[in-house]
């Protein structure tokens, strides 16, 4: 029983990870149609914004100290206002490109932010520790799991049903369901394109900073590549989940935590280490059989 | 005093020339119909108007402003409202929430929800079929049920022109008749003004106004639309044969 429950909550830490780093990606496409491969920079410089710039391998903390009640805030705020300074700089002037000049500009910013980084901070990993509190364990029906991870688990949960909240029940939220559906025809209905996006971006850097936070904790590294994997992960949660689908994309990297897990787990001990090659089939797999995704956003689907 | 002035918009597209010297003028509270064969340009003309494809040269003004170029949501917070081909309904979103989606422009007013659920009560007398069916998809809706509803969403914004591209398109011509009755009782009680865009001249004809045909990018007749239907001319401009 016990070691059952420790499969589901990893499966279901880490599909959280995917699930809120898939949900950065697919709000910025679905107004823009812009696949962003810089938002996993944008997840790294979240948690160096803690840090005071030096290359010693020693992290020196500085925001990092702050009480938890004002680290959370001002990670998010960070988040957010990286995100729509990217808008503004550099994704901006790509409005009316098409997609693959866009995704190119976003591997462009990426790097940027990247060697930013670098220049900074060295390449060297840093050990930080980040909210230790979080890392003891508790104990949930016979298994030990670390606070972190349930703490992941709910914040995610509070997050979809928050942003389910806020997509439906917001002025804000409708404009942005329509405009992610038809973007010209909002416009021409009077909503701002600028004001639309810009919020999508600072939604999305904020669910970057969220990741960096929790990646923070759980490893007690900062690393410069360290939001990569993630990125990765999400980008093909988005693709299986349908382009532009949120709800696609939060089940997919569920789907794909689960997998990953539950391979680490079923698939014998030499195997083990070309886990993600499984875990890579399967999404080929879905792809094979739904082409479009598991839900295909309206947005995107021929219209008749 | 003219709403809406066009002069010598001219519409590219690479090297394909849409619209050419196109100019044009509307008065408050007229009925102007744009017929022409497919590819005459107008289709081009209305998205150049509402600010969706931006004119290659030319001035357009609406109400007061050059409004040349402008993006579609700065034209359409000064009252013109575009009713694209196809209707492009959200049909993801509910029928009320499309209905309500371009009321956002009025939010800095004060007491403007009171008079958006206003303005959603008077679209609901209008079309009761939306009412019935507000809180489902609107993509769920047949096609005459969706053109209602773009024609509805475009009222919310409370326009002074509406300018829609093609209302008869795929529909039934009883449905059709059900359209364009209502768009003409609307024009009559708010005193709006309405720009639309028809293939064929025989609803024109039936509705009578004013109608401009155009032909390969450039308008050919300019006048009363009963008037025009009886002429030579417009065999001319559709069939080809005349000095083209």
């Amino acid at each position: 029983m016990g070691s059952v429950m420790q499969v589901v909550f990893d499966a279901a830490s880490l599909g959280s990870l995917y699930a809120l780093a898939a949900l950065g990606i697919a709000l910025i496409f679905g107004v823009m149609r812009l696949v962003n491969f810089a938002h996993g920079d944008v997840i790294a410089a979240c948690v160096f914004v803690l840090l005071w710039p030096s290359v010693d391998a020693v992290a020196i903390v500085f925001a990092g100290n702050l009480p938890w009640f004002l680290l959370i805030p001002f990670v998010l705020a960070m988040g957010a206002l990286l995100s729509v300074l990217s808008e503004i700089v550099v994704f901006r002037r790509f409005r009316n490109a098409n997609p693959a000049t866009m995704m190119i500009a976003s591997f462009a910013l990426g790097f940027v932010i990247r060697y930013f980084l670098l220049m900074l901070y060295s390449s060297r990993p840093k050990s930080i520790s980040l909210l230790p509190e979080l890392s003891q364990p508790v104990e949930i029906l016979g298994a030990r799991i670390p606070l972190l991870q349930v703490i992941t688990i709910i914040v995610t949960i509070a997050v979809l049903f928050g942003l389910v909240a806020f997509l439906r029940r917001t002025r804000f939220g409708l404009e942005m369901r329509a405009a992610a559906e038809n973007f010209t025809m909002a416009r021409v209905l009077g909503v701002r394109a600028n004001r639309v996006i810009m919020g999508a971006f600072a939604l999305s850097g904020a669910l970057a900073a969220a990741i960096a936070l929790i990646l923070g904790s759980q490893t007690g590294t900062a690393n410069i590549v360290m939001g990569a994997n993630v990125m990765l992960m999400a980008f093909i949660a988005t693709v299986i989940g349908g382009m532009g689908s949120l709800a696609g994309a939060v089940i997919a990297g569920f789907a794909l935590g689960a997998i990953a897990v539950v391979m680490q787990v079923i698939l014998p001990p030499d195997a083990r280490a070309f886990r993600d090659a499984f875990v890579y089939g399967a999404v080929i797999l879905v792809l094979i059989f739904r082409p479009q995704g598991l839900l295909a956003a309206r947005g995107t689907k021929e219209r008749v | 005093m003219s709403l809406l002035t066009l002069a010598n918009v001219t519409i590219r597209y690479g090297r394909l020339m849409a619209v050419r010297n196109v100019a044009l003028s509307m008065a408050e509270g007229e009925i102007l119909f744009i017929t022409g064969p497919n590819g005459a340009g107008k289709s081009s003309l209305l998205r150049a108007i509402a600010g969706v494809t931006p004119p290659s040269g030319g001035r357009i003004d609406f109400a007061d402003h050059d409004i040349t170029g402008r993006a579609p949501e700065d034209i359409a917070r000064l009252g013109l409202s575009m009713v694209p081909e196809g209707r492009e309904v959200f049909g993801s979103l509910t029928i009320e929430e499309n209905l309500m989606v371009g009321t956002g422009m009025h939010s800095r007013e004060s007491g403007w929800k009171a008079r958006a659920a206003e303005a959603l009560e008077e679209i609901y007398v209008t079309f009761p079929i939306l009412k019935d069916r507000r809180h489902s998809q609107a993509g769920l809706l047949s096609g005459g049920q969706q053109q209602m509803l773009v024609i509805g969403r475009a009222l919310m914004t409370n326009p002074r022109l509406i300018a829609i591209d093609e209302p008869s398109l795929g529909l039934a011509p009883n449905i059709t008749d059900q359209v364009y009755e209502r768009l003409i009782a609307l024009q009559a009680s708010r005193k709006l003004t309405l720009l639309i865009v028809e293939q064929s001249s025989t609803r024109a004809m039936m509705v009578g106004g004013r109608m401009i045909l155009m032909r390969g990018g450039e308008v050919v007749l300019d006048g009363d639309a009963r008037k025009i239907g009886q002429s030579d001319a417009m065999q001319a401009a559709y069939f080809g044969y005349g000095d083209h």
